[in-house]
Parts: C-alpha cells; sequence; structure tokens
C-alpha cells in the first residue's frame, strides 16, 4: 500500500525529515507519535504535495505508484486523503457543493462517470445521519463558524464521501471533547477496511484508544527511532518522549 | 470632456483623458486616435438578449439607434444597447421616469456582438417619492471595444434606488453612475462586480450625493482581474452640509490572481455634515494559498478551485439582487465567465 523510502525533504533551506522509512500494508492502521517539532506535519504535507515541501532524496509509492512527482488533485484521485489539524473555512462554498465537485474531480480524473445529483444527495444524508451531522449544516458555507468538533466531523463526513484508499489523520485529535473524539473515532473505524491502509498521526495516546493501531512508530528529529505495536503508545505516554527518542539517538 | 460630446462633434479633444483626475486610470484621448464612422442601421433580425423571457415590456438599441420601444415604467423592462457594427461608433441617451409609489425592476444590457465598436450611452433616470427601482446591468463587451455608460440617478423622498453592475471589461470600458440622494428616508444600494481577464480593462466609477436628513447608502463592488487585466473603482460618498444621520457604507473587495494584473481603487468620502455614520472598507489581494491546497487536497484541479473560490468570492453581490430570475441569470454568467461548472 504507502511505502516511504528513505524520505528527505526540506521547508525552505531546513531539513526537517532526514530518512524517513514506512510501509504501511492495505488493512493496517499505523500510528505516528512524536513530540512537537518532530516533522509530523511536515510528513502529512509530503506526502499530499503542499507547496514549499521540497524532497530532496527518496520515494513514496501508493500500491507500486510514485506519488511524489503528482499534483496534490491527482494524488487525492489516486486515493490518498489527508484530514487536516486545521480544517480551512470556505465561506460561499456550500459542504455539499465543495464535496460534489472534489468527487466528481476525482471521478473524471480516474476515467469514472460523474455522481448524479439525486445520487449524490442520498448518499450524503446516509452518511451524515451516521456522523450526527445536521444536513442543514452542509448547505451552509464549508466550515464557517463551526466549532473544532465539528469541523473534524466535517472532515471525516468528506473522508466517508471520497471514500480514499489511504487516510492520513494529522492531530485529529486536538481541540476535541472526549463526545466529539468518540464520533469521529467511530467514525473513521468504519472506514477501516482490509483495502484500505491508515497513518494516525498524533501526540497524545489518547486517541490510539479509540483508533486501535496495529504499529506504532515514533518519530523524531525526522527519523522513524522505534517502532512497536500499541504497547509502544502506552509505554511513551508512561515514560514521555525523551526517554525513547533519547534511548535511541 | 465626455465621449459622447466628442462622438457628436467629431473634436478628439473634447475626449476626457488622464490629465482629469476622475479619468486618470481610463484614459480615452491617449487611446482613440480617430473616431470610427457612425454605425449604420441594423435590418434584419436582433438575437435575444441574456435577460430573454424576463421582462414585459422591452426597449432596444441596435448600433445607437432606438429599434423598439416600450413606454412602460413599472413592472419589469428590459433595457437593451446591442452593437452588430465592427468599427463603428454609436451613441445612444435615455430618459426613464419610475412615477410616485411605482415599482420598477430594469434589466438592462449592454450586449457587444461586433469587434472594434466604440459605444456612448447616456442615461437618465428619475425615481419618483415612495417609488422604488432595481436596475440590473450585465455588460459584456467585446474585448476590442471601447464603451461608456454613465447614469444619472434622482432621487425623490422615500425612494428606493439599488443598483447591480456586472462586467467582463473591454478594450477600455467606463460604468458611470452619479446618484442625487435628498435623503427623505430615500434608500440607495449600489453593487458591483467585475471579472477580467486577458487584457480588458473595467471603471466602475461612483457619485452619491447625499443632500438632505435621513438618507441610507449601501455600497458594495467585488472584483477579480487575471492575466494583464486592469480594474478601477472610483467610488465617492458626498454628504453635503445638513444631510445629518446619512448612514453610508462603501466596500470594494478584489483578487488579483496574477502577477501582471492591476486594480486602482479610489474610495472617497466626503462628509460636510457633523452627525452621520460613515464607513468605507477596501481590500485587494489574491486568493488563500491554504484554502487552494485545502481543495487541491481534496482532488479539485488548481484552475476549478480558483475559479470556485471566486464564484463564491463574487457571490455575495449576485445574493444582494433581489429580482429572482435576475439573479439567477447573474450567477449563471459569472460561472460562465470563470469556466465553472457550479
Amino acid at each position: 500500500m504507502l511505502s516511504i523510502k528513505n524520505l528527505h525533504a526540506r521547508v525552505e533551506d531546513k531539513p526537517i525529515l532526514k530518512g524517513v522509512t514506512l510501509d504501511v500494508p492495505a488493512g493496517e492502521v499505523h500510528a505516528i507519535m512524536g513530540p512537537n517539532g518532530a516533522g509530523k506535519s511536515t510528513l502529512s504535507y509530503v506526502l499530499t504535495g503542499r507547496d514549499g515541501y521540497e524532497v530532496t532524496e527518496g520515494s513514496a509509492t501508493l500500491n507500486g505508484e510514485d506519488v511524489l512527482s503528482l499534483e496534490p488533485n491527482e494524488r487525492a484521485a489516486k486515493g490518498l486523503f489527508l484530514s487536516f489539524q486545521y480544517p480551512l473555512e470556505i465561506p460561499g462554498v456550500p459542504a455539499l457543493t465543495f464535496i460534489r465537485t472534489a468527487l466528481n474531480a476525482q471521478r473524471r480524473a480516474r476515467g469514472e462517470d460523474e455522481i448524479a445529483a439525486p445520487a449524490f444527495l442520498k448518499l450524503a444524508k446516509e452518511k451524515a445521519a451516521a456522523l450526527k451531522i445536521d444536513f442543514e449544516m452542509l448547505k451552509r458555507g464549508l466550515n464557517v463558524g463551526f466549532s473544532g468538533g465539528e469541523k473534524k466531523r466535517m472532515e471525516i463526513f468528506q473522508m466517508s464521501m471520497l471514500s480514499p484508499k489511504f487516510l492520513i489523520l494529522d492531530e485529529t485529535d486536538s481541540g476535541l471533547d472526549i463526545d466529539a473524539l468518540k464520533i469521529v473515532s467511530e467514525g473513521v473505524n468504519a472506514l477501516r477496511s482490509p483495502e484500505r491502509g491508515m497513518l494516525v498521526i498524533t501526540h497524545y495516546q489518547r486517541l490510539l484508544d479509540h483508533i486501535k493501531p496495529d504499529k506504532v512508530h515514533v518519530l523524531a528529529a525526522g527519523r522513524i527511532v522505534a517502532s512497536g505495536g500499541p504497547e509502544l503508545a502506552l509505554q511513551l505516554e508512561a515514560e514521555g518522549y525523551d526517554r525513547i527518542v533519547g534511548a535511541a539517538a | 470632456m465626455t465621449l459622447s460630446t466628442a462622438l457628436k462633434t467629431g473634436d478628439l479633444s473634447a475626449l476626457p483623458s488622464r490629465r482629469d483626475e476622475d479619468w486618470r486610470w481610463t484614459d480615452l484621448r491617449g487611446l482613440l486616435k480617430t473616431l470610427p464612422p457612425v454605425a449604420p442601421a441594423h435590418d434584419g433580425e436582433v438575437p435575444a438578449g441574456p435577460f430573454a423571457g424576463l421582462a414585459d415590456a422591452e426597449t432596444v438599441f441596435v448600433n445607437g439607434r432606438r429599434v423598439a420601444a416600450s413606454d412602460a415604467a413599472s413592472g419589469v423592462v428590459a433595457l437593451r444597447f446591442v452593437a452588430l457594427a465592427d468599427k463603428a461608433s454609436q451613441g445612444a441617451s435615455h430618459a426613464l421616469v419610475v412615477k410616485p409609489g411605482e415599482s420598477l425592476v430594469l434589466l438592462e444590457s449592454h450586449e457587444g456582438r461586433a469587434g472594434a465598436y466604440v459605444s456612448d450611452v447616456v442615461l437618465d433616470i428619475a425615481v419618483g417619492e415612495g417609488a422604488s427601482l432595481e436596475r440590473i446591468v450585465l455588460v459584456d463587451d467585446e474585448a476590442e471595444a471601447v464603451n461608456v455608460v454613465t447614469a444619472d440617478v434622482i432621487l425623490a423622498p422615500g425612494a428606493k434606488f439599488a443598483q447591480t453592475v456586472l462586467t467582463s471589461g473591454a478594450r477600455r470600458q467606463r460604468i458611470e453612475t452619479r446618484v442625487r440622494h435628498p435623503g427623505a428616508h430615500a434608500q440607495v444600494r449600489l453593487d458591483g462586480a467585475y471579472l477580467l481577464d486577458a487584457q480588458r480593462h473595467a471603471d466602475l466609477t461612483s457619485v452619491v450625493t447625499h443632500s438632505g436628513l435621513d438618507g441610507v447608502t449601501s455600497q458594495l463592488t467585488k472584483g477579480m482581474v487575471t492575466d494583464q487585466a486592469r480594474g478601477v473603482f472610483q467610488g465617492r460618498i458626498v454628504v453635503e452640509k445638513g444631510a445629518d444621520q446619512t448612514d453610508a457604507r462603501m466596500g470594494h473587495h478584489a483578487l488579483i490572481l496574477s502577477d501582471k494584473a492591476e486594480i486602482d481603487a479610489k474610495p472617497e468620502l466626503l462628509i460636510f455634515a457633523d452627525d452621520v455614520s460613515c464607513a468605507h472598507g477596501n481590500t485587494i489581494g489574491a486568493l488563500d494559498d491554504e484554502v487552494l491546497f485545502y481543495a487541491k487536497q481534496r482532488g479539485i484541479p488548481e484552475a476549478d478551485a480558483k475559479a470556485m473560490l471566486t464564484v463564491a468570492f463574487v457571490g455575495e453581490v449576485i445574493e444582494r439582487i433581489e429580482h429572482e430570475g435576475a439573479r439567477e441569470v447573474a450567477a449563471a454568467w459569472v460561472a460562465r465567465k470563470l469556466g465553472s461548472e457550479a
């Protein structure tokens, strides 16, 4: 599924990723934990192609296909989805319009037919109900005036509408109270499937109580310094990053 | 110093030039070294206008000549200025009176279909006591055209005047509106949207003069320029001595989507009364890169994302159009100009 090899990247002249190697097979959920400044968000932006993040070495492939040479929208059409730490507000573009535009652009890029309006609305109603999203909210400007929890729920909603092959969740737990965290986690868990991989980026262990990872990696100073099972997250929570990062250095 | 004088007299020195303060960004004398011959009369079919089917009556000018006239001054009336002669000039003037208590929706279109014409339109509009006029002006000029549209609007006490100008520019184009506002609970809404690409130019100029107590003016213009286009916004609100309790707000907000595009904006509030509430806001910027990346990450190609965000940006002006049919025509026009599917 997602295969990252010796990935180096810099922002302006500053090297941030210094040789990340990681394999997430289909059907698995991997967590990336790490202290602030370790390069967690950089990794998500490099994989999705944000301007200003320059790859200097290494590769990243999705199902064997290079993603780093593609435009961000082409990567999305290949099935890569990033749930943003801070989802953007788009005044004047209703959520439904935004998602339908995105879905149809992806389908066109893949040579598929566009989804017809009635089928789209039916799908949106089902998915919104499952995430306890008021359908009327979807007719308003995307994320405009939404709380942090509502924005994250809207990310999960977009995810379930677009049905990507590979999900990257960047600090999805930030700004969520415990009820919102449960709803969001249930939404993510509903998307777990043998064909789909996930990379869950988080600073804290608590999200991993709800989205149980198959593997946990620790990213520090631009490299994976430790990998293990779910117990590694608990160990980090108990002992702090310093000890593990220090031991690896 | 007007184009209409120059067209009537053939005197090029009557053209406004950059030395005229109000025309410094829309120089006509420097551009027009000769005046093209007067456009011939057109006999034959006139293609349907952009508001076809919405109006109860219509007045039509073709090549500067009136070919259909309606004296209706209430209900929904179309007013069309159609240019069908290439390398020709045309001048037209028209007067309109909305009688006290009456209500009129004016669907005005400037339909360029002929290449390099020079067109001048002068409108005199009077809105009677307690009457209301909504004027929607759709200006679809050719890239090589020169077009000046000037409207003088006189309002009686308690009158309502609402205007929305939509334009995609021309080689040089000026849409000017001058409003005599008596105060006296009269209300003015003065809106505009310009969408300019290639080397197109559009100048939206307005002067609203409040001369009495208790007047309201609300002005919102939004624009987008790309390629080497140039947008000009000159908005002046004058509050004369004694025009207290005037409430006037002016907003001009524009997007510049390329390095070579340009916007010149001059918002002015000239206030000679003491007790007024006036404000203006003027912002010019690019589309937010973070929002663009967000849209692209969801699979929307960059050009589509820009179009979608620009449609949304201009949407605020479109939403303020009261006549539903005209609002739909305006929204579709914006989407078409921006190549957006939505």
